[in-house]
């Protein structure tokens, strides 16, 4: 038990602390901090600019660009990053496909697609979730039937984030409709999103953003090689894939980032003669937001002290559960100091509100998709009361 | 940061599990000692002495073990595991506590010496009716009387207060608050035992003019005061945890095996969901007690993380308290099963020392002086830059 960093550790967080502050476009990361969308360029140019440095996939095996960093060490890159309002490596390509081809993938498909993938030279999108199969997923019914020396796929995806901007997608289809567990006949396959037969329809969300998207397929032809690791083990590889997800979904650092926002908000505002931060309701709510967010920070400490073995410890549903809960904690906060200004979302040149106010009310509206995604916080407390409890 | 146990304190928790299962791995046998006076059981603090356990934070020249606030973590929460109603953290990390800190090596060898061989219990008696939580004292007055001094005035509550041996007692002197000792035979000392909800003993303590002498080199000692109390606060987060840690899991263990509409407990969601919300306080208030022992370790700011440790283990105290009880039905509400004794006793500890809104207030009036709580930075770590 020790509190403090190795000098090594601490040496290593100012190394990240100076890069994520001087090395990454300074407009970005306003923007990030203002909860501006950030445009496809914006978000390349964050990703090339952290893989030049070797700092946008370390989690990844050494040979195709990772660090063999330890698990704490990734801890503070990821906290570093946040607390820097730098735009994290697109989850998709960094988090998701990247380490399943580089754990299944054969040769020549980690050769195809690592390095363009670390630099986000290919942008992916993720195919999982369809219309009857959200939090079960496992009920999808995407088919992908062999043709010759193609795969044959029909269907729909949805809740496709970003997929707008995606040169790939990695799609779960089902390829053995006999299977006897519904697990069993799901198949992981890529293809680029402009090959016929596939269709992009933009979801409007309540913020008004447009970040999701539908897909639909129509005896879209994929080459056979474009099959990732065994026909059949496509669950398999969900399941490695959707670990790797939830470890760092507690942006424990981007709500500290709200946090202290929320704290500069409040100091400019006055209620009652006195500013908002000074009343003794927001002064106790933002302290106890604080501590619950140390709670959840030093929590996140202890479980990927405990996973060195690479398996996500079981306590990472926590870190889902109650990581999504105070970010929108905080955002709940940001919209209340905001009070009436947060009106004035959608206000252009001309209005006096300030720029935290008017995204605050979509910002809020948009993070109620936090407790959802990654696993939804149901999901999360199954897994609890099932693989902890025993229940 | 290294949330880990070396191999000595891991030994060190089996065999302080082991004593304390021996002794209470039965509840019925809790129920029992705490029945009759003096509230625990001296054969079992003898056990504990034995183990070298009451004094373990003490200096090896004064009789003790040396060992740090890990090791005091680590004894409180298996205390808490089975409610020990022993008073580890009321004698030996808070009396002895104010004791190391205040008190002259004489007095550190005489009375630490005699904690750790168990021949003598103290208390501190601090609290008063009309005040609560504060480090300092308004209700007793000490006045210098030749080379002594003496005391009149009422604290109460007194945990353990009508059994103990020596009295470390807060008293209003010039300039601030003092620390003094009072035999428990001492003449003009009037002690009213009675017993706690939680099978505890407190008493009220009635000094009229009767003879003390100063802890230390006298003065004003309210950060001592505090100091001891924020440490106290933080090894009562550990006997909290313990103890959720059993509700929890005989809580779900009762889930498991209870019957009704044909099927057992853990079949029904609604109840499977807020085991698992149990589970998502309890690691949150650990993982928070945890580093508020490591902070104390390090030398950091022990008051601070002591509130930081105290909100967290309050809230998820009352949470799994209270539906450890629930999630049971009514046997949870009998004396005659065990879950309720474990909200009882947490119920207890959160009101001792100062409960979860009092900590947050606390926090709160800080909220302003750091843009973001860096655990890792001032001043928790020693040396650390500031955030």
């Amino acid at each position: 038990m020790r509190l403090q960093l190795s000098p090594e550790l601490e040496a290593f967080r100012e190394e990240m602390r100076t890069f994520f502050t001087t090395q990454v476009p300074q407009e970005i990361r306003d923007k990030v901090a203002a909860h501006r969308h950030l445009t496809k360029d914006e978000y390349v140019s964050a990703q090339r600019a952290l893989n030049a440095a070797g700092l946008a996939v370390p989690h990844w095996p050494v040979e195709w660009g990772g660090k063999d960093w330890t698990p704490l060490q990734r801890h503070i890159w990821r906290e570093e990053m946040q607390l820097a309002n730098v735009p994290e490596p697109l989850a998709f390509n960094a988090s998701m496909i990247g380490p399943v081809l580089a754990a299944f993938g054969n040769q020549e498909q980690k050769e195809r697609f690592l390095a363009k993938t670390a630099n986000l030279d290919i942008w992916w999108c993720q195919g999982f979730s369809e219309p009857d199969a959200g939090s079960d997923l496992a009920s999808l019914r995407t088919t992908a039937v062999r043709d010759g020396d193609d795969w044959v796929v029909n269907g729909q995806k949805t809740w496709t984030t970003l997929g707008q901007y995606a040169d790939w997608i990695f799609c779960l289809c089902r390829t053995d409709p006999t299977a006897e567990k519904k697990q069993r006949g799901i198949s992981l396959l890529v293809f680029p999103m402009d090959t016929p037969g596939v269709t992009l329809r933009p979801i409007e969300l309540i913020d008004g953003g447009f970040e999701v998207n539908e897909v639909f397929f129509e005896d879209v032809r994929v080459p056979a090689e474009n099959l990732i690791g065994e026909e059949n083990r496509g669950w398999d590889y969900a399941k490695f894939l959707l670990g790797n997800e939830r470890v760092g979904i507690a942006r424990v650092g981007a709500t500290k980032r709200l946090i202290a926002q929320a704290k500069e908000y409040a100091q400019e505002i006055s209620e009652g003669g006195r500013p908002l931060l000074e009343t003794p309701r927001m002064a106790t709510r933002i302290a106890e937001l604080e501590n619950e967010l140390l709670a959840l920070e030093l929590t996140a400490l202890r479980v990927v002290a405990n996973s060195a073995d690479g398996k996500p410890h079981p306590a990472s549903s926590v870190l889902k559960l109650r990581g999504s809960e105070l970010q929108q904690a905080a955002m709940e906060l940001l919209v209340d100091i905001a009070g009436p200004l947060s009106l004035a979302s959608f206000a252009e040149e001309g209005s006096d509100v300030p720029d935290f106010a008017r995204v605050s009310a979509p910002t809020y509206l948009n993070y109620r998709k936090v407790s959802i995604y990654g696993g939804s916080n149901e999901v999360q407390r199954t897994i609890i009361a099932g693989t902890i409890l025993g229940l | 940061m290294d949330f880990t146990f070396d191999s000595e304190q891991n030994d060190l928790r089996e065999a302080v599990r082991g004593l304390l299962e021996r002794a209470y791995g039965d509840s019925e046998v809790r129920r029992k000692v705490v029945s009759s006076d003096p509230g625990f059981d001296e054969k079992t603090w003898s056990r504990l002495a034995e183990m070298g356990l009451l004094g373990l934070p003490f200096a090896e020249e004064h009789g003790g073990m040396g060992a740090g606030p890990i090791e005091v973590a680590i004894v409180a929460e298996e205390m808490g595991r089975v409610i020990a109603p022993e008073p580890f953290i009321e004698a030996v990390v808070l009396a002895g506590g104010l004791i190391a800190a205040a008190g002259t090596d004489e007095q550190k060898g005489e009375l630490h010496g005699a904690i750790a061989e168990g021949t003598t219990i103290p208390a501190f008696a601090h609290a008063e009716i009309g005040t609560r939580w504060v480090p300092s004292a308004s209700a007793v007055t000490a006045t210098q009387s030749g080379d002594g001094w003496t005391l009149s005035g009422v604290k109460e509550p007194v945990p353990g207060g009508a059994r103990a041996d020596v009295l470390v007692v807060s008293a209003v002197v010039d300039g601030g608050t003092g620390l003094f000792l009072v035999q428990g035979d001492a003449a003009g000392l009037t002690r009213t035992g009675y017993r706690t909800h939680d099978g505890g003993r407190a008493a009220r303590v009635a000094f009229d003019g009767t003879p003390a002498v100063a802890l230390g080199a006298g003065g004003d000692q309210t950060a001592a005061i505090e100091r001891a109390l924020a440490e106290a606060r933080i090894a009562y987060s550990h006997e909290s945890i313990g103890a959720m840690d059993t509700a929890l899991r005989t809580t779900a263990e009762y889930l498991k095996t209870r019957k009704q509409f044909g099927v057992t407990l853990n079949r029904f969601q609604a109840l499977t969901f807020r085991a698992a919300d149990m589970y998502v306080s309890l690691e949150l208030a650990r993982s928070t007690a945890l580093w508020a022992s490591m902070v104390t370790d390090a030398g950091g700011d022990v008051v601070a993380a002591a509130d930081r440790a105290r909100l967290q283990t309050s809230r998820a105290g009352r949470h799994i308290g209270k539906e450890a009880i629930q999630l049971h039905g009514g046997i949870g509400v009998t004396a005659e099963y065990k879950v309720g004794h474990y909200t009882s006793r947490l119920t207890a500890i959160d009101h001792l020392l100062g409960d979860g809104d009092w900590a947050a207030d606390r926090l709160a009036a800080d909220v302003a002086a750091h843009e973001t709580v860096d655990p890792l930075g001032a001043p928790y770590a020693p040396g650390a830059g500031v955030a």
